[in-house]
């Protein structure tokens, strides 16, 4: 059984808020062709492929149907994971360990432009019993949650609206990035409201763009890669989906996944031993709760973390030095393909103007959005 | 390879119907219990969920695994849904395997849910979407027109005849009377198959499995757990899967090279040389009558245009040498796409157990197969099972 696997390869498209210049086919393909240039491989050499896509947001039924083609995976093993991708990322690293494949290619992609009715289709996502009757915008859901998490921690809509300003400065270092821009506090401030205690500001804008990865066995690894990058720790869990139930001020999910992934990476203090971190912020607030689910900070401190300038790209914890979903875009089960690729680059020091120095442990975590529970964690580094 | 070895320790399977009552929730839930019910476990002595189920547009819920979290038993659990359209059932205990196998869980649950009823007036408006929006939907294509094309140039490549491929569907609706979830059991003759409606020539309407609504679930653990929750686990041996290109048009229909490629991997993986013989009882996927003997040729289990012939005579019946789908099949305990991939597993697995009452194929059966098929008619999933 293989216990290391590596990511070797990483191929994108950037992402950008509309393409209407390509298909989402040639999203995946674009993407493909620079993951396996990367890894100095050819389709012929890959045992497997994950994919990752959600029907009602591709506007296909069965919609895994359209991307072995792109991927070079014809009457090749391909299964689809309608989940986020570092759950896709999850499903190779065991089609590796079990022996099956040694080296295993992993695609996500976003084509939101495409959508007319977004709101509408998450709303399709909404229990349709009990919630969809209710015709309520999906945004609902964060603003709720987001004025329990205010109201258990303390956290302020200043330090919320720190957060917004901080990625999508970020982004505009980011030449990957579609909504880097310069805001200051009083602009999230001002913007309109959405659903209080949420403001257009806080809301992550939706982009395209795709992302594939190859992953291998520890002794190819080695041969493909100069400087694989580890996969040391991986976990996924999901709460309940019902409304009523759920433990609105708590990302329980978030904490779990990444038990799963510290305890497999043999993480004992996070704080100490992670260096960086690229974490969903759908929502700005969502960015404060997963750090403090993350174990990274305590309860109600992530807020004070993020004003004290922590959290920047020279800061103690660089938090989203990408720009996160909040600077380069809501890439939905893409997000994750977005914030892998963030950690796989830093850690290889080709970050340029945004690098981090010294950067050795990074962790990618994401969330599936409203009105999901599921989050997946994982933790990479270079050695 | 140095994996795992993986046993499948429990099952349960809810009624198909045509229309259920319950949510589909309510129909995970239920085949849930009965799984952890089957071999004394209760929820918390399962350390991942896999969930199958196929596309959303069936139940009309966006991101559907989601919302079946809580019934199938995934609540703050590891929990990950797979698809690879209808042979998302093939696939579920294939996913779980490697859950298991890679070492990262030691029990899987296994969970396959459809409810197809919530389409209206029938599902044949959603497949509509599986289709290429360029150059295949604006002539909108029923499911029924591909395959009838695919039956068409199967049967005058190899001179079958319409009345040897009704026989299928004589056999398998007629096992099904002993399927305790059986949606459509009943004794039908060739006559009948070729007196109902044509609904696209050569595709008669009892050539075509119903649609249904159904949920079934197993449960997976690793060697060292399973001996000690069962006497009589059920080994999976060799796990294979292919997908074909969507661009079916450009390929020769009348053999599943798919099925062939996927059925290859499992077998390397369990050691098996000569399938026809190793094989003692399989459940290919039936969803259309000829769809079991193509599948039959891409499985191996004979030689290319020699299914009918094996079919008319009774080989690939209970009591043959070769027992095809003696649940009743899809064409004859329903089709909830997702739950009837699960379904052919559960059947197997009794089978190999010596559990499968009425349905039973003499003489102890040690290895078993199960396969599964879909997208655009592009994706073949095998699973090898050994007592």
């Amino acid at each position: 059984m293989y216990k290391r696997v590596a990511i070797v390869g990483v191929g994108s498209t950037g992402f950008r808020p509309t393409t209407p210049d390509v298909s989402y086919r040639e999203l995946t393909h674009e993407a493909a062709v620079r993951a396996y240039m990367d890894a100095n491989i050819e389709p012929k050499d890959i045992d497997g492929f994950v994919s990752t896509s959600e029907d009602f947001l591709e506007g296909y039924s069965i919609s895994d149907e359209y991307c072995n083609d792109q991927l070079g995976a014809i009457l090749k093993p391909i299964s689809t994971v309608p989940g986020d991708f570092i759950q896709s990322l999850g499903q190779a690293v065991m089609m590796v360990r079990s022996g099956v494949c040694r080296i295993v290619a992993v695609q996500c992609m976003s084509k939101v432009s495409n959508v007319l009715t977004l709101s509408h289709v998450v709303g399709f996502a909404m229990d349709p019993n009990y919630n969809r009757p209710l015709a309520m915008h999906p945004d609902f859901i964060a603003g709720m949650e987001m004025n329990r998490y205010l109201f258990e921690t303390g956290s302020s809509l200043e330090q919320c609206a720190a957060v917004v300003v901080k990625n999508k400065r970020n982004a505009l270092l980011n030449p990957l990035a579609g909504h880097g821009a310069s805001v200051t506090v009083e602009d999230v401030l001002n913007s309109e409201w959405v659903s209080y205690p949420l403001r257009r500001l806080d809301v992550a804008p939706p982009a395209d763009g795709a992302v594939v990865m190859v992953v291998a066995a520890e002794d190819v690894a080695r041969s493909l890669n100069e400087m694989p990058i580890w996969i040391r720790g991986i976990g996924w869990c999901s709460d309940t989906p019902t409304l009523e139930s759920r433990d609105w001020g708590s990302a329980v999910y978030t904490r779990l996944a990444a038990e799963r992934a510290y305890k497999m990476a043999g993480i004992r203090s996070p704080r100490s031993e992670i260096d960086f971190v690229e974490i969903s912020d759908e929502y700005s607030y969502k960015e404060l709760q997963h750090l403090e689910e993350l174990k990274l900070c305590g309860p109600g401190e992530a807020g004070y973390l993020t004003e004290s300038g922590a959290t920047e790209i020279d800061g103690e914890l660089p938090v989203n030095a990408s720009g996160g979903c909040l600077g380069v875009g809501h890439l939905f089960d893409a997000n994750g393909g977005q914030k892998v690729l963030e950690v796989v680059l830093q850690l290889r020091g080709e970050k340029g103007k945004a690098q981090i120095p010294d950067a050795r442990v990074g962790l990618a975590q994401s969330w599936r959005g409203v009105p999901t529970t599921t989050g997946a964690v994982v933790i990479l580094s270079n050695e | 390879m140095g994996f795992r070895r993986v046993a499948i320790v429990g099952a349960g399977i809810t009624k198909f119907v045509r229309r259920a009552q319950e949510t589909p929730k309510e129909l995970a839930y239920e085949a849930v219990k009965m799984a952890l019910d089957s071999c004394e476990m209760t929820i918390k002595d399962i350390d991942c969920v896999a969930l199958g189920t196929a596309p959303d547009a069936f139940d009309g819920v966006h991101m559907k695994g989601e919302y079946l979290i809580d019934g199938a038993g995934g609540f703050r659990k590891p929990y990950m849904r797979h698809y690879v359209g209808g042979g998302t059932g093939v696939f579920s205990p294939i996913h779980g395997w490697y859950h298991v196998a890679s070492g990262m869980f030691d029990t899987c649950l296994v969970v396959a849910e459809e409810k197809m009823s919530t389409c209206h007036p029938h599902p044949a408006g959603a497949f509509l979407t599986i289709f290429d929006h360029t150059t295949e939907q604006p002539i909108y294509p029923t499911l029924i027109w591909i395959f009838a094309m695919e039956m068409h140039r199967y049967m005058h490549t190899y001179g079958i005849t319409k009345e040897e491929i009704a026989l299928v569907s004589v056999k398998n609706k007629k096992n099904a009377m002993d399927h305790p979830s059986a949606q459509l059991g009943e004794e039908i003759t060739v006559q009948d198959v070729l007196n109902s409606e044509v609904m696209a020539y050569p595709v008669n309407r009892l050539d075509i499995s119903p649609t249904s609504d159904g949920a079934a679930a197993i449960i997976l653990a690793a060697e060292h757990v399973a001996n000690r929750i069962t006497d009589k686990p059920v080994w999976i041996d060799g796990i294979g899967y292919s997908l074909d290109t969507a661009y079916w048009c450009t390929r020769d229909l009348c053999y599943p090279d798919y099925v062939e490629k996927a059925a290859r991997m499992a077998y390397d993986m369990a050691g098996i040389r000569e399938p026809s013989k190793e094989i003692h009882v399989a459940e290919p996927y039936d969803p259309f009558s000829y769809k079991e003997l193509h599948h039959m040729e891409g499985l191996l289990l004979c030689k290319r245009g020699e299914a009918a012939k094996l079919t008319a005579d009774g080989v690939t019946q209970r009591t043959g040498n070769l027992p095809i789908c003696p649940s009743g099949g899809a064409l004859g305990v329903g089709n909830p796409i997702a739950a009837t991939g699960l379904m052919k597993i559960i059947e197997i697995f009794l089978q190999l157990r010596g559990e499968a009452g009425k349905r039973q194929v003499p003489g102890n059966p040690t290895c078993g197969l199960a396969q599964a098929w879909g997208d655009l008619m592009q994706v073949g999933t095998v699973v090898v099972m050994r007592r």
